[in-house]
């Protein structure tokens, strides 16, 4: 399991994900708890994600809009699109491209 | 996570069954990606002839991902994490199409209870997307009387 954590110079946090849900979860709070406030998840090494994955992500989203903050995803494969369609997650997120679409966007 | 996983193939089952594979998979849910990844590398082609009875996508996203949610269903719901029980996996592998049947030991549920997960007041809940996905990864899903099985089937494709 690795990530990979970034912070851009306005202090936006990307995270590169290829480990599981939990170790995800704990990262973004660490990171949230840190003071960052924008972050980019970047799926961009993601094979696929399950239902508890999912679920990992709604509550992240929450966890930071309650903080006053912001959530983007960036870089999902077909089936990762797929997933968040057939859930109607993509109503739910801000969904790029890439992460440097992500970014731009904050 | 400790004991492997032990993946059984019987080849020409009979009565238009080609291939049976059975596994059975401790109530721990750091099983369910090292078994979900058993069965699918399965249904990897091959290189040659003859085609694969279902398309790499279909493999990739819609066998793993469904047999992913109905097995962590089994281990958290239906066996509750209890390390004395086991759930297993039975694969029938027919000419025109793959039947998974997935048994836990739990006392079943009425999967027509299950509220549907994309309702605008429960999109931002965390769980209760498992049962929905699976439904509508595969062709078919047929759950026992009892609810402590699952039939999925996927059809050739």
């Amino acid at each position: 399991m690795t990530f990979s954590l970034t912070k851009d110079k306005r202090g936006v946090v990307v995270v590169g994900i290829v480990g599981n849900g939990q170790e995800l979860k704990q990262k973004v709070i660490e990171a949230l708890e840190g003071g960052a406030k924008q972050f980019v998840i970047d799926f961009t090494r993601t094979g696929y994600i399950d239902s508890s994955g999912l679920g990992v992500l709604v509550s992240l989203s929450k966890k930071i809009r309650e903080q006053g903050g912001d959530l983007r995803l960036a870089g999902l494969n077909e089936d990762l699109q797929t997933l968040f369609e057939l859930t109607k997650l993509d109503t739910l997120f801000s969904i790029a491209k890439t992460p440097a679409e992500a970014l731009a966007a904050f | 996570m400790t004991a492997p996983l032990r993946l059984d193939v019987r080849r020409g089952a009979g009565r238009g069954t080609v291939t049976e594979m059975s596994l059975d998979v401790p109530s721990d849910l750091g099983y369910v990606g090292p078994a979900v990844e058993l069965i699918a590398d399965q249904f990897q082609a091959s290189g040659g002839a003859p085609p694969p009875l279902l398309s790499p996508r279909r493999v990739r996203f819609n066998l793993r991902t469904a047999l992913a949610e109905a097995l962590a269903n089994a281990i958290a719901y239906g066996n509750r994490h209890d390390p004395r029980r086991v759930v297993r996996v039975r694969v029938e592998v027919r000419r025109d199409a793959v039947r998974i049947h997935v048994t836990d030991d739990g006392a079943g549920f009425d999967p027509a209870a299950v509220p549907d997960p994309t309702l605008p007041e429960r999109l931002e809940r965390e769980d209760g997307r498992g049962l929905f996905v699976l439904r509508r990864l595969v062709d078919r899903v047929v759950f026992s009387e009892k609810g402590n099985s699952v039939c999925l089937t996927l059809r050739a494709g």
